[in-house]
């Protein structure tokens, strides 16, 4: 290969080398886990119902470890190992997920401003899932329903309608995209309504998907997420390489190595998997996948290699606090805290992007 | 010996028009290359049916003995590298970060860059000059200075081959000299063989000891300057007067 040009010294002597803050991705992932960890405890040990710190550890402890110390009774029990430990479980699934799929839309469609919200691809995973609740159908294989399945094609369908679509309307880029996103969105929210007048018993079901909660989290919805999007984040990053190649464009991505024919429909359908899974469990809750990363691309630069598990972390970490910040207020719903949260983020991003996004 | 790139009777048809009509030429590996010809000609067409990226309707495309069609993308990448077109970034990039992506090609997908890369990374920016430019985000920088990043990025990928459309483009006279000096020099001093489509006649006829014109679509002249830019040719494919064209050869 190379002779050692900068491995016999050079590459000491010259320390922007050593990528964008290596101590920085180190600090990242750690003060993550930490956050995490911190924010896991925490949602389990506060609610509406208050439960004793000392009953919450026994109960966790008495689960994990098949022992008896706990003294609490079996409602308690219930509301901690029932409710809030899968709750917390399913917040960090899912928003390891919508950050995954954010930082995947985000370099295919190279636009900082994509995530599965705002491009519609969560309103097609939502449509999907409710038409699946009115069809009188029922099948389950692996646990999966016809919902599921339908809220995948139904993200897939909305993405690829918006990734086209945004690529031939002659406006430029960032506004072809956020336009098409809109319009497919809206036409979307529509279906939606519609689903929810012909709904009749499923109502409260469908209104739950606008809603965006974790109301209803449970252990199988837990299970039911989580090896999707495990799974899917993975091949994701694994797939780095072809994410940074396409920040230079299709074209330069081709020469570099990148079999984008390939690549692309492999992205975007993982990424459209990912939405639909977090979708079905959730709802809609926006914006994770457009804060998160925008914020690590900002530390570690824009490597997919740091970024797509960097996201993913700190994704998790956002939902856990923000589902924590819902139920300390009073139950409201998770999407409300991120949208007051990520809305106005986005307005800064789109101001930022007129004048230092040459497109 | 095998040749760099090898190309017999290509042809290539879109929407029923033929833009490339049974070219054919062997580069040996080590030559400096110029494609010349008017608008139209089919020189950036032909830089993609080399790079593996447009499959031609008719005739054999060979890098180093291999046809392009039968590689993977990455082979063709680690024997060719295609200096990229100037686009617009979509997040905030460093330099040096834009010249890693060179490296992508040799970059195992799961463990990422290796020292190895990062000191050929680290080569390619001294090579080109871009030390003054590290740290610096890379969608700030003036279009010439983009240009040397993108130069950069693909001498960092280390193909034995360097395919390079309009590279001067962007730049004002100063620093069109600077970088044919520079590709000159990747010719002559690492051995890179060097296919560039050029505008300028006299920068490609000061520069490079061969060139090839096309002219709607087929290859009408192979040869040195002073072989293929004969007075006739000029008026005939270019439609100007010779005269313009010596006086910018001569003051180089």
């Amino acid at each position: 290969m190379t002779s050692g040009v900068a491995t016999a010294g050079g590459t000491g002597a010259r320390p922007w080398l050593a990528a964008r803050g290596r101590d920085r991705r180190f600090w990242l992932v750690l003060g993550g886990i930490l956050v995490a960890l911190a924010g896991a405890v925490l949602g389990v040990a506060f609610g509406s119902v208050s439960v004793p710190f000392g009953d919450t550890v026994t109960i966790v402890v008495d689960k994990l470890l098949g022992t008896h110390l706990s003294t609490a009774d079996a409602a308690t029990q219930a509301i901690v190992w029932d409710l809030r430990v899968p709750r917390v479980l399913l917040a960090m699934t899912v928003g390891a997920g919508l950050a995954v799929a954010g930082a995947t839309f985000q370099g295919l469609l190279r636009n900082p401003l994509a995530d599965p919200y705002v491009l519609g691809t969560a309103s097609g995973a939502a449509l999907g899932a409710a038409i699946g609740l009115l069809i009188p159908l029922h099948f389950f294989v692996f646990g999966f329903g016809l919902s599921n399945l339908l809220a995948f094609v139904g993200a897939v369908v909305s993405i690829t309608v918006v990734y086209r679509l945004a690529r031939v309307t002659g406006l430029a880029p960032l506004t072809g995209l956020l336009l098409t996103g809109y319009a497919v969105a809206s036409l979307l929210a529509a279906g939606l309504t519609m689903a929810m007048y012909l709904s009749g018993a499923a109502l409260r079901q469908i209104f739950n998907y606008l809603l965006g909660s974790f109301e209803q989290a449970s252990w199988e919805r837990f299970a039911g997420a989580l090896p999707i999007v495990l799974i899917a984040s993975i091949i994701i990053a694994t797939r780095a390489r072809s994410l940074n190649g396409l920040l230079l464009g299709e074209q330069a991505a081709a020469h570099l190595g990148v079999n984008v024919e390939r690549e692309r429909p492999l992205l975007l359908g993982l990424a459209s998997l990912v939405t639909a899974a977090a979708v079905t469990v959730s709802g809609l809750i926006g914006f994770v996948g457009l804060v998160v990363p925008h914020i690590v691309r900002l530390l570690t630069g824009p490597n997919a290699r740091a970024v797509i598990p960097i996201s993913a972390l700190w994704g998790a970490v956002l939902l856990v606090y923000a589902d924590l910040i819902a139920r300390v207020v009073g139950d409201i719903p998770v999407g409300v805290v991120t949208a007051i949260i990520g809305a106005p983020f986005f307005l800064i991003l789109l101001r930022r992007a007129r004048t230092g996004y040459e497109l | 010996m095998t040749a760099a790139v090898w190309l017999d009777g290509v042809t290539v048809e879109a929407r029923g028009r033929a833009i490339l009509r049974d070219v054919s030429f062997r580069v040996e590996p080590g030559e400096r290359v110029a494609l010349i010809g008017p608008n139209g000609a089919g020189k950036s067409t032909l830089l993609r049916v080399i790079a593996g990226v447009l499959h031609p309707n008719a005739g054999r495309v060979e890098l180093g003995g291999e046809p392009v069609g039968s590689m993977d993308r990455g082979t063709v990448a680690r024997r060719l590298a295609v200096v990229p077109q100037q686009t617009a970034l979509p997040f905030s990039m460093r330099v040096e970060e834009v010249v890693a992506l060179g490296r992508l090609p040799h970059e195992d997908a799961l463990r990422g860059a290796q020292p190895a890369d990062r000191a050929a990374v680290a080569a390619a920016i001294d090579r080109v000059g871009l030390g003054g430019l590290l740290g610096r985000d890379a969608r700030e920088l003036s279009l010439g200075e983009r240009q040397l990043v993108l130069l950069a990025l693909a001498v960092a990928q280390e193909a034995p081959t360097l395919l390079l459309d309009e590279p001067t483009v962007h730049l004002d006279l100063r620093h069109q000299v600077e970088a044919m000096e520079l590709m000159r020099d990747l010719n002559e001093r690492d051995g890179t063989t060097l296919i560039a489509v050029l505008h300028d006649l006299a920068l490609a006829s000061h520069f490079f000891p061969r060139l090839l014109l096309l002219d709607h679509g087929r290859l009408v002249a192979d040869g040195t300057p002073p072989e293929v830019l004969s007075d006739a040719r000029i008026r005939e494919v270019f439609g100007v007067s010779p005269e313009l064209v010596r006086l910018a050869a001569t003051r180089g």
